[in-house]
C-alpha cells in the first residue's frame, strides 16, 4: 500500500482537473481555470532553470512568447490550407519552437552559470523583444497575430469553440506535462542538474560537463515554456508582441519564487495563487501589483523556500504528531501579525484612495466599513497598528522560532526511536 | 551632414555622461558586494520624481541637491535593512531582492505621480538657446546637464584616487576582510557607497528629468541598458565604465539618426529587396529601427567572448 502512497497526490490532481468545472461552472471560473493551467506549465518550466538547475533567467518569457507565436501561424496556416490537423496536437508545434530558440539561445547563455547567465537572459530577452518591432511579418506589429482555434480538423465532433472543451485540453495538457517534469526531476539527469545546482566545481570532477548539463535543462525547459505559449495562444486566439516582453518573465519569476522554487509542488502554487490574486484582486483594489511585489519582497526576505516551502516544513511535524505544540506560539503571534496586515492594507488603499481617485472625493470603503479617508483618526489608526503590530511581531517572532525547532526536534527523535 | 554629425556627437557625448552617473554606482556597488543592483535605475526615476516635487514648492534648483540627499539616505536605509537581511541567503536572493525592490517602487511612483508622465520643467535660468549652428539650436539645459556631468566625473575620480575615504573604498573592493581586520567598519563603508551610488543615480534623474521625459516607465528602459554598460565596461572598473558608457551612448544616438536599411545599401550595387523577399522585413529594416537591439548584441557578445569586459580584471 505505501508503495503506491506517491501516487495520490497525481490521483488527487486528476479528479480535481476533471472535477473543478463541475463545481464552478461559470464562465469567469472556467477562464480563470484554463488561466492556471498554462501558467502553472510555465511556471514549472521555469522552475526547472531556477530551482532544479539553479539558473535565474530574466528571459524566459521569450520561448513562451515564441511559442505562442508559431502556434498562432501554424492555426492560420491550418485554416489557410484546410490540412488535417487536430487542434491537440498544436501545443507541440508551440513546444517545438520554444525548442529551437533554445537551442539556438541555450547554446550561447549557458555556457556560463551565475549572474553572467542571468545577464545573458536578460539581453536575449531584450533582443527578441526589440526584435518584434522590427520584424512586424512574424510579430504582428501593435495589433499582434490572430486566429481561430475553431477551424481545424475536428475529431469526434468537438469544435472547441466553447471554453469548457478548451479548459478540458488545457487540463490535459496541463497534467501531462506536469507529469513529465516531475519524471525529469526523478531521471539522473535532473539529478545532475540539482548537483550542477549546488557544486558545480564537484560535478565537473565527478565528470560531467556542467555546460552540457545546464544546456539540457535550459532546452527542456524551453520545450515546455513553449507549449504553455501555445496554449495561450489556443485560449486567446491573439498573441501580441508583448509576450516575449519583460513583464512576462518578470512575472513567472514572480510566481514561481512565491510559490517555492525548492519543491516541485511550489511553482503549482505560486501560478494557481498569482492568477487567483490577478483576476480576483484586481476586481477589488486598484494597488493589486503592489501587494504582488510587496508580498514577494517579504518572501525573499523572510521565506525563500517560498509558501509551498513554509507548509511543506511542517509535514513531518504532523507526520509525527507534534504539529500542535506550535500551534500556541502560532496564535501568540495572529494578533501582531494580522494588526500588521491590516495597517499595510490600509495604508496601501487609503493611500491608493487620496492618490489616485482624488477626484471621487475622501469618502470611500473597504469591505462595507464606510470612513472618510483624509480624517486623521484613520491615519492615527494606521500608524497605531503598524507600529504596534510591527513592535509585538519583532518581539515574538523568536519565540515561534523556538517552539517550531523544539516540534521539529521531538518529531525527528519520534521517527528515530521508531 | 556635418551638422548631423556634430549634434548627434555632442547628444551621444551627453547620453554617454548620464549613463555613466548610473553606471559608476552600479559597478562600485557591484564590486564591492557582488549585487548587481537591479533597482538602481528606480532610483534615478526617483530622483527625477523627487526633483519634480521639490520644482513645484521651491524651484529646481533646490531640488538638485535636495532629491540625491533624500534618494541617497533611502538607498542607505535598504542596504541596512533590505539587503543586509538576504545577504545570507546568497547572491540569487540579493539580485531577487532588487528586482522586487525595482517592482515596488515602479508601482509606487505610479500611484503617487500617476501613470502619465509628468511636466517637469527646465528652469527658467536656463530656458534659452546656447548656440546656434547651421540653423540648428542647441539648448542651454542640454550643456549645463554636459557640464554637471563632467563635474560629477572629475569629482568622483578625485574622491576615489586622491582621498583617503577613496583608498578605503578601493581597499574594501578588493580585500574586504583585511580592510575589516585594520579596523575599518566595512558594513559601514558597504552602507554608504550603496548611499552615495544611489544618489548619484537620483543626481543624474534630476539632471535628465526636464530634457527626458520623467514617467513611470522611464527606470525600466534605462536599466537593462546600463547592465550592458556595466558588463561590457568591466564590473569595477570606473575606466571601463566611462568609454562604455560613451561608446554606448553615441553609438545608440548615431543609430537613431541613420535611416539607411539593408536594401538600400545592396539596392546601390544592384540587388533589389522589397518586403516580400526571402527574410523580407530584415532587409527593410532602417539602421535606427535596429538602434535599440546594438547594446543588448553588444552584451550578449561581450558575455560570450570577453567576460571580462573591455577593462574588467576578473569574470563576470
Amino acid at each position: 500500500m505505501n508503495r503506491n502512497l506517491h501516487l495520490l497526490p497525481w490521483v488527487g490532481a486528476v479528479v480535481a482537473v476533471i472535477g473543478l468545472p463541475h463545481v464552478f461552472s461559470s464562465g469567469a471560473a472556467l477562464t480563470m481555470m484554463s488561466l492556471m493551467g498554462f501558467a502553472i506549465i510555465f511556471a514549472l518550466s521555469f522552475n526547472m532553470l531556477l530551482g532544479q538547475t539553479g539558473m535565474l533567467s530574466f528571459g524566459h518569457a521569450v520561448y513562451y512568447g515564441l511559442g505562442g507565436f508559431m502556434t498562432a501561424h501554424a492555426l492560420n496556416a491550418i485554416a489557410a490550407g484546410k490540412w488535417p490537423i487536430p487542434l491537440p496536437v498544436l501545443p507541440l508545434v508551440g513546444g517545438l519552437t520554444g525548442l529551437t530558440f533554445a537551442l539556438i539561445f541555450g547554446w550561447v547563455s549557458t555556457k556560463r552559470a551565475g549572474t553572467a547567465f542571468s545577464m545573458i537572459s536578460l539581453g536575449i530577452g531584450e533582443l527578441v523583444a526589440a526584435c518584434s518591432l522590427i520584424l512586424r511579418g512574424f510579430f504582428g506589429g501593435e495589433g499582434g497575430i490572430s486566429a481561430s482555434r475553431t477551424s481545424t480538423l475536428r475529431l469526434f465532433g468537438i469544435s472547441f469553440g466553447p471554453q469548457i472543451q478548451v479548459y478540458y485540453l488545457i487540463a490535459a495538457w496541463c497534467l501531462l506535462c506536469m507529469a513529465a517534469m516531475y519524471a525529469f526531476t526523478r531521471t539522473p539527469l535532473g539529478r545532475m542538474c540539482n548537483a550542477v545546482r549546488d557544486n558545480p566545481e564537484r560535478a565537473e570532477f565527478v565528470g560531467y560537463s556542467t555546460q552540457m548539463v545546464r544546456f539540457i535543462a535550459f532546452c527542456v525547459a524551453g520545450f515546455f515554456a513553449g507549449v504553455a505559449g501555445g496554449l495561450a495562444a489556443i485560449h486567446y486566439e491573439i498573441v501580441t508582441a508583448s509576450v516575449v516582453g519583460a513583464v512576462p518573465s518578470g512575472y513567472v519569476l514572480l510566481m514561481a519564487y512565491i510559490g517555492g522554487v525548492a519543491f516541485f509542488i511550489g511553482p503549482i502554487i505560486g501560478a494557481v495563487l498569482m492568477t487567483l490574486l490577478q483576476i480576483s484582486l484586481s476586481d477589488y483594489t486598484g494597488a493589486w501589483q503592489l501587494y504582488v511585489g510587496v508580498m514577494f519582497v517579504l518572501v525573499v526576505m523572510y521565506a525563500p523556500w517560498g509558501l509551498g516551502g513554509l507548509l511543506l516544513m511542517h509535514q513531518p511535524l504532523l507526520a509525527a504528531g507534534t504539529l500542535r505544540r506550535v500551534l500556541p506560539a502560532y496564535a501568540l503571534v495572529a494578533l501582531p501579525s494580522a494588526m500588521l496586515f491590516v495597517g499595510g492594507v490600509l495604508l496601501v488603499e487609503t493611500s491608493h484612495h487620496l492618490l489616485v481617485k482624488a477626484a471621487e472625493g475622501p469618502a470611500m470603503r473597504i469591505l462595507g466599513v464606510e470612513y472618510a479617508a483624509n480624517s486623521p483618526l484613520v491615519w492615527v489608526a494606521i500608524a497605531v497598528l503598524m507600529v504596534v503590530g510591527g513592535l509585538l511581531l519583532k518581539r515574538l517572532a523568536p519565540r515561534v522560532s523556538e517552539a517550531f525547532h523544539a516540534a521539529r526536534q521531538e518529531a525527528l527523535g519520534r521517527r528515530a526511536a521508531a | 551632414m556635418l551638422e548631423l554629425i556634430l549634434f548627434s556627437s555632442l547628444n551621444g557625448l551627453l547620453y554617454g555622461l548620464l549613463l555613466f552617473l548610473l553606471a559608476s554606482g552600479l559597478t562600485l556597488i557591484f564590486s564591492m558586494m557582488g549585487v548587481l543592483n537591479f533597482a538602481h535605475a528606480s532610483f534615478y526615476m526617483l530622483g527625477a520624481y523627487f526633483g519634480y516635487q521639490i520644482s513645484l514648492a521651491v524651484g529646481y534648483w533646490p531640488g538638485l541637491v535636495l532629491a540625491p540627499l533624500l534618494v541617497g539616505g533611502i538607498g542607505a536605509l535598504v542596504e541596512r535593512y533590505g539587503l543586509r537581511t538576504v545577504h545570507k541567503h546568497g547572491h540569487v536572493a540579493e539580485l531577487l531582492f532588487t528586482f522586487g525592490l525595482a517592482y515596488i517602487v515602479e508601482e509606487l511612483v505610479q500611484m503617487v505621480w500617476g501613470k502619465v508622465p509628468v511636466d517637469y520643467r527646465v528652469p527658467q535660468l536656463l530656458n534659452f538657446s546656447a548656440f546656434t549652428l547651421f540653423s540648428t539650436t542647441y539648448p542651454a539645459f542640454r550643456m549645463f546637464m554636459l557640464l554637471m556631468s563632467v563635474v560629477v566625473f572629475i569629482g568622483l575620480l578625485l574622491l576615489l584616487t586622491k582621498t583617503r575615504v577613496g583608498l578605503v573604498i578601493r581597499a574594501a573592493l578588493s580585500h574586504p576582510n583585511m580592510v575589516g581586520a585594520l579596523g575599518h567598519n566595512v558594513p559601514m563603508v558597504f552602507m554608504m557607497v550603496f548611499g552615495v551610488g544611489c544618489a548619484l543615480a537620483a543626481l543624474a534623474g534630476v539632471i535628465a528629468g526636464p530634457a527626458l521625459v520623467t514617467q513611470p516607465a522611464m527606470a525600466a528602459s534605462l536599466g537593462p541598458i546600463l547592465f550592458v554598460v556595466v558588463v561590457v565596461g568591466g564590473l569595477g572598473s570606473l575606466p571601463g565604465a566611462l568609454i562604455a558608457s560613451l561608446g554606448i551612448g553615441l553609438i545608440q544616438t548615431f543609430a537613431v539618426a541613420l535611416n539607411v536599411s539593408l536594401a538600400d545599401v545592396l539596392g546601390h550595387i544592384g540587388i533589389t529587396l522589397t518586403r516580400d523577399s526571402i527574410g523580407g522585413d530584415l532587409w527593410m529594416a532602417t539602421v535606427a529601427q535596429v538602434a535599440p537591439i546594438i547594446p543588448y548584441m553588444l552584451l550578449v557578445l561581450v558575455l560570450i567572448f570577453r567576460p571580462k569586459g573591455l577593462m574588467g580584471d576578473r569574470d563576470t
